[in-house]
């Protein structure tokens, strides 16, 4: 098979390859500018968001990989880190003790969800996104029904700050000194005005290490085999489901610390509306890094994050210059997330579509008499 | 070079499906670096005797299978393909089972790994091992060059032609060190002249190793270039088993074919040679994956049943699934002197055409529908029948009582065993079920009728009665029949003439009282030509 | 006993378990001081309120298009005409006409629209549908933001600009529906007769549809794509044809709505309507690829039933208001059992 090696032809493949990405790029230099923000608030707010939410998206790749589309049950995961910070919070452990303990009290937690998460999806192979979609709704009214009800009756909160005035179920937004900015904090590195959480950017690093290193063992390989075709995986005797469950339950716990992560970050913790959202912007920006439904690797996520949040950041200010307010700028970042989502959704069903019309025809070349 | 005891010994084998005796009293002896040859027609019951090797759970799901078998004087009893493997089998089938995005060396070693420990694997598992990327390239490296083909192990299998993935599939069997016997399955449908003959050297150096080999193959020329021995089945029983040195094709042929020809055929009596022609074929071809058709080019006379026979996976299905639009075709079908659109189910149906499917579950029913639904559906979309118009013809109203009338008429007419006209299809008997598709196709009066494999997976009861239906059809309204069918018996039995398709092409057309012999080798692949001592009919 | 065996079969335990459930709740009411016939006045309302935009599930079941998560569009379109008709000053009947006319234009357009795109993402329908619908109602918050609207009874009372968030029927349409050939009794109980006539005429127009030659085609395409299309049906086309009726039956159905409801809610309200809508279907009995009236009626009775009976029992019983977080689980946990219980091959 020849390879095109042409100069032209390098860069539209890259071009088609990249029309996301590309288009988002275009979108930021128009929009960078209206927004009247100073380059170093902008990179300072970047720095601060990579450090965020990268987490969060990088708990998307290993479901992609095996072949479960975006896992928008990460809120499963989201959420038990939520109720590990509430559990906390009522004890009053501080610091980086504090989050580490929320890490430790929420990971079985979101490992027993994660495992009810893949069972669900494993009963609904070809229909995985959707089902994902409607679990964490679901879940969603189940975590509404803890935090709201047992919380407070069942299970015992003391600490006053936490509860509700009529005495059972958790504030609408809690306060977290405790472990705020805790990890942030522990190594912060200075470079002119731009304040680096390093501890957090080593944290994201040792888990970008683990997904590269996952990828060379048995279990990330079988994970792509069970991706691609699970018939013939199957067939070699991988055990499919088991490894799609697992592919699954490790997503919902990096899920889970993302959360944390993204709630120390912020300092507040909004207990009902916080982890609705998560899975939907953390999609988005997986998509516009270029990454595919079926392909997802790691620069992926961080173009991904870095261009969703500079349009994020940008958006009402930009709204307010072109159009005069800013609502309609968080309106038009809204619709971008979610048109987004819908246009790689949408690629990636013509694009298979395409790919087995091509496959069966090329069965056909070899009956020309 | 004698041995002790044979590599694989399998005995006594009988076996059914829901009483249904597909194998019966099958013995077969395999020694180490022989290359067995097994052939036969369609449910001569190779594929079972493979699938009862291999553990394949379509076997253990029905009920097991009754007989021993030995590998190496030890009596084993897989439950599952991944038994068979760990003892020493391998099989290629016909349908790739790759993992398109994987490079050959991943495939080649899929599930197979080479691993390395690390400090994670005692705590989390074995699955946690880390793949040695170079060594498994060595290893596959290794097997492609065994095979005497050139290919890089780091393509893409999705980026290869296709006779390159068969070779890695190939190469996934043997790479493995204790690989004893391999099972190919009509390894040379997919590739080209050239690899064939590559395909085949590989086969003998693989059997100077000492690895044992069932070649499985319609094409007898192939067989007698490389097969030590020959074993040949027929109606679930072997008929012979000898050196191929001591027998020759055409002998295979008519003994795949044979059977004691009982004065069954009433067709001939009264077929006019001489009748027009009605429908004619010219270089069709057909995109029908697994039942390629690449040029037929036949001529159908007014009135008769025409038959077309041949081996599964040759391309008969090909023909009506092409001509009736349901899937890709080109050429040309001219029918009352008019050429037909095609690739269009309607214009097919619309020039008089009508079809039951050999899917009878996927295409012929509508499973969760009632039964009346499911015969009067083609004729009311395609023929305005069965509707009432109302505001002047804006509205077609459905009219249910006409449906219900013309399901009753057909269910005394055909006999079909249900509670009423309203009763889901998929509630009825396999037999029930293919009345109501005939019922289906009868109901849109076409001027031709395509049949394809009429009595497939229904009782014997049932085929009679399907085949008199047919008949009966043929005779009282003259409606031209194109019947396809793997059992040649059934074809011999109704039609007035018998063409057989070979590799997509018509190999020959012949009435139905030709010999055994004759049938076998249009059977049996291209020929050459001092090989055919057959008179031809024409 | 086997007649009650065959009963449960063919009813689901699902539907057994909700109605004894709402049964149960309408004989603990009185006890927790909840009226009755209020009780009951509120599931009518609710059913008429809903019962169109379920009925719109229809079509696009049975081609096998999936259950209509793209719900928001049709509701956008109706949006559209009552602004439009609130923008002309149509009042009373006129009004209510005026929004069906002026809507009709866009519910036809969007349907079309979807429809494409739908036929070129077979096997995606439902994951796609899902996001254009997000996407479509966060677009139209932009656009209500932007769109020139001048009548003072719906743009904000300061700035001027923009469309109110919600805007009040009153002195337009409110009710009209409603209060056509009303029934009272007492001071808790109203029948809405107009309301229910409008559905029961609804139903039998969707009835009437899939008695005809094209309704018949589109029932096969969702029960065996393969054998309609060996029938000569075109596939693309029928599959068109139920998502412009998904998306009309989707129009009208906010429509009723509204006027029952007395208010026009825009910007993120069409959001999550479509899940209330698949829900109650699911309820009803209906399958991803199969779903008759029957289900339709069944399903919102039983499902807004217990949307109306647990916060108002409940919520009386014990104090707290639980209705929004049962909402959720019900709703979301019949879509999820539902999605799981795929048997057809899904391609």
């Amino acid at each position: 098979m020849t390879k095109k090696t042409g100069f032209k032809d390098t860069i539209s493949q890259i071009f088609v390859g990249n029309t996301v990405p590309i288009m988002f790029i275009v979108l930021i230099i128009f929009a960078i500018p209206l927004s009247g923000f100073s380059s170093g608030y902008l990179i300072q707010e970047m720095v601060t968001r990579v450090g965020r939410d990268s987490f969060l998206v990088l708990s998307l790749l290993l479901p992609i990989m095996a072949g479960m589309g975006l896992n928008f049950g990460m809120v499963l995961g989201a959420m038990s880190g939520q109720i590990g910070i509430i559990l906390v919070t009522n004890w009053g452990v501080t610091g980086v003790g504090g989050l580490f303990l929320t890490m430790a009290l929420a990971t079985p937690l979101a490992a027993l969800l994660g495992w009810m998460a893949g069972i669900v999806l494993n009963r609904a192979k070809g229909r995985e996104m959707v089902t994902s979609l409607m679990l964490g709704y679901f879940m969603n009214g189940v975590y509404q029904l803890v935090v709201l009800y047992f919380m407070g009756k069942i299970i015992s909160i003391k600490n006053p700050v936490l509860v509700l005035s009529r005495g059972y179920g958790i504030r609408n937004a809690v306060d977290l000194k405790g472990i705020r900015q805790s990890l942030d904090k522990l190594l912060l590195l200075k470079i002119g005005d731009i304040s680096v959480p390093l501890a957090t950017f080593i944290f994201i690093a040792l888990l970008c290490l683990f997904i590269w290193w996952f990828g060379r063992t048995k279990l990330g390989h079988d994970m792509r085999a069970v991706g691609q075709d699970m018939g013939v995986a199957e067939d070699a005797g991988i055990k499919v489901e088991h490894t799609r469950i697992i592919a699954v339950i490790l997503s919902t716990i990096l899920a889970c610390y993302g959360q944390i992560i993204y709630l120390q970050n912020i300092g507040t913790l909004n207990t009902y509306n916080g982890a609705d959202q998560t899975a939907v912007f953390a999609a988005a920006a997986l998509l516009i890094g270029g990454a595919s439904v079926v392909k997802a690797s790691i620069p992926n996520v961080f173009i991904g994050v870095i261009l969703f949040h500079m349009m994020f950041v940008v958006s009402p200010m930009a709204g307010k210059t072109l159009m005069g307010s800013a609502m309609i700028g968080e309106y038009f970042r809204v619709f971008i997330s979610y048109g987004v989502i819908a246009l790689a959704l949408a690629l990636y069903v013509w694009k298979h579509l395409k790919e087995r019309e091509r496959a069966r025809r090329s069965l056909r070349g070899a009956q020309e008499p | 070079m004698a041995q002790q005891q044979p590599l694989l010994h399998m005995q006594g084998i009988t076996k059914e499906y829901f009483g249904n005796r597909v194998l019966t009293d099958v013995s077969l002896d395999l020694n180490r670096g022989e290359i067995l040859g097994l052939v036969g027609e369609n449910g001569a019951g190779k594929s079972t005797l493979m699938n009862i090797l291999f553990g394949m759970s379509i076997i253990t799901q029905t009920g097991g299978y009754v007989g021993k078998v030995y590998i190496d004087g030890k009596e084993v009893n897989f439950q599952n393909p991944y038994d068979a493997l760990q003892a020493g089998i391998g099989m290629v089938h016909q349908e790739f089972s790759l993992i398109p995005g994987f490079t050959a060396t991943e495939n080649i070693l899929l599930n197979g790994e080479i691993l390395h420990d690390n400090i994670v694997t005692k705590i989390f598992g074995p699955r946690l091992k880390t793949l040695d990327l170079p060594e498994m390239r060595a290893i596959a490296e290794k097997s492609i060059e065994l095979l005497g083909v050139e290919i890089s192990p780091d393509t893409l299998v999705a980026e290869m032609p296709v006779g390159h993935k068969q070779f890695t599939e190939l190469a996934r069997e043997i790479h493995r060190p204790e690989m004893k016997v391999l099972v190919l399955d009509e390894p040379t449908a997919v590739l080209t002249e050239s690899e064939a003959q590559v395909l085949l050297a590989s086969l003998r150096r693989l059997a100077t190793t000492g690895i044992a080999i069932i070649f499985i193959t319609h094409r007898l020329r192939e067989i007698f270039d490389i097969c030590d021995r020959i074993v040949i089945m027929r109606d679930g029983q072997v008929v012979k088993e000898a050196p191929t040195s001591d027998t020759d094709i055409e002998q295979v042929a008519e003994l795949m074919v044979g059977r004691n020809v009982s004065a069954k055929s009433t067709a001939t009596s009264d077929y006019n040679e001489n009748a027009e022609t009605i429908i004619s074929l010219d270089h069709l071809w057909v995109d029908m994956p697994g039942e390629t058709v690449r040029d037929v080019t036949l001529e159908v006379h007014k009135g008769e049943i025409f038959g077309i026979g041949g081996l599964a996976g040759q391309g008969k299905l090909g023909i009506p699934n092409g001509i009736m639009g349901l899937y890709t075709a080109g050429g040309t079908v001219t029918l009352h002197g008019k050429p037909i659109h095609l690739n269009d189910p309607a214009a097919a149906l619309a020039a008089g055409m009508a079809f039951v499917s050999e899917d009878r579950r996927g295409v012929g029913l509508l499973l969760e529908e009632p039964l009346d639904w499911n015969i009067a559906f083609t004729a009311m979309q395609a023929q305005n029948k069965f509707l009432r118009p109302l505001l002047g013809g804006l509205i077609q109203w459905r009219d249910d009582k006409a449906i219900q009338n013309v399901a009753l008429e057909y269910i005394k007419a055909l006999d079909i065993k249900c509670t009423g006209t309203d009763q889901p299809a998929q509630e009825l008997s396999g037999g029930n079920q293919q009345k109501i598709c005939l019922a289906k196709a009868f109901a849109v009066q076409p001027d031709v009728l395509f049949v394809s494999e009429p009595t497939r997976g229904i009782d014997v009861g049932a085929k009679v009665l399907v085949l008199q239906a047919l008949r009966t059809y043929n005779r009282k309204n003259g409606t031209t029949i194109v019947m396809v069918s793997s059992e040649l018996e059934e074809l011999r039995s109704i039609c007035d003439r018998i063409a057989i398709v070979d590799e997509g092409h018509i190999a020959g057309i012949l009435p139905p009282s030709a010999t055994p012999k004759e049938f076998g080798m249009l059977l049996v692949g291209k020929l050459e030509q001092e090989e055919i001592k057959v008179d031809s009919h024409e | 006993m086997n007649r009650i065996r065959g009963f449960v079969e063919k009813a689901g335990w699902a539907r057994i378990i909700i109605g004894m459930l709402l049964l149960s709740l309408f004989i603990a009411a009185p006890s927790v001081g909840v009226r009755v016939d209020q009780s009951i006045t509120d599931v009518i309302a609710r059913f008429g309120m809903n019962g169109i935009m379920v009925l719109g599930m229809i079509p696009m079941v049975q081609t096998g298009c999936g259950l209509n998560f793209g719900l928001p569009l049709g509701i956008i379109a109706g949006l559209l005409g009552a602004t439009i008709s609130i923008e002309l000053g149509l009042t009373g009947i006129a009004g209510f006409a005026g929004a069906i006319g002026l809507a009709a234009p866009f519910a036809l357009l969007f349907g079309w629209a979807y429809g494409k795109l739908l036929n070129r993402v077979k096997g995606g329908e439902m994951m796609i549908a899902t996001y254009v619908g997000f996407s479509s109602v966060s677009f139209m918050c932009m656009m209500w933001m932007l769109l020139p609207y001048r009548s003072p009874k719906m743009i904000w009372a300061y700035g001027g600009s923009g469309l109110r968030t919600t805007v009040s029927l009153e002195g337009f349409w409110i009710h009209i529906l409603d209060n056509f050939l009303a029934i009272r009794i007492g001071g808790n109980f109203l029948f809405p007769t107009g309301m229910i006539l409008f559905f029961v005429f609804m139903a039998w127009i969707m009835w009437a549809f899939f008695h005809t030659k094209t309704g018949t085609a589109m029932t096969a395409v969702g029960s065996n794509p393969d054998y309609a299309r060996a029938a000569g049906i075109n596939i693309d086309k029928m599959r068109s044809i139920s998502v412009i009726m998904s998306t009309v039956y989707g129009t009208l159905g906010i429509l009723v709505y509204q006027q029952s409801f007395g208010f026009i809610q825009l910007y993120n309200a069409p959001f999550f309507m479509a899940l209330p809508a698949v829900a109650a279907i699911l309820i009803g009995g209906a399958s991803v690829n199969k779903a008759n009236i029957m289900n339709v009626v069944i399903g919102t009775i039983l499902f807004q039933g217990l949307l109306t009976m647990t916060p108002s029992v409940i919520n009386a019983a014990i104090h707290s208001d639980l209705s929004e977080v049962v909402r959720i689980i019900v709703s979301d946990g019949m879509i999820v059992y539902a999605l799981t219980r795929v048997t057809r091959k899904s391609r």
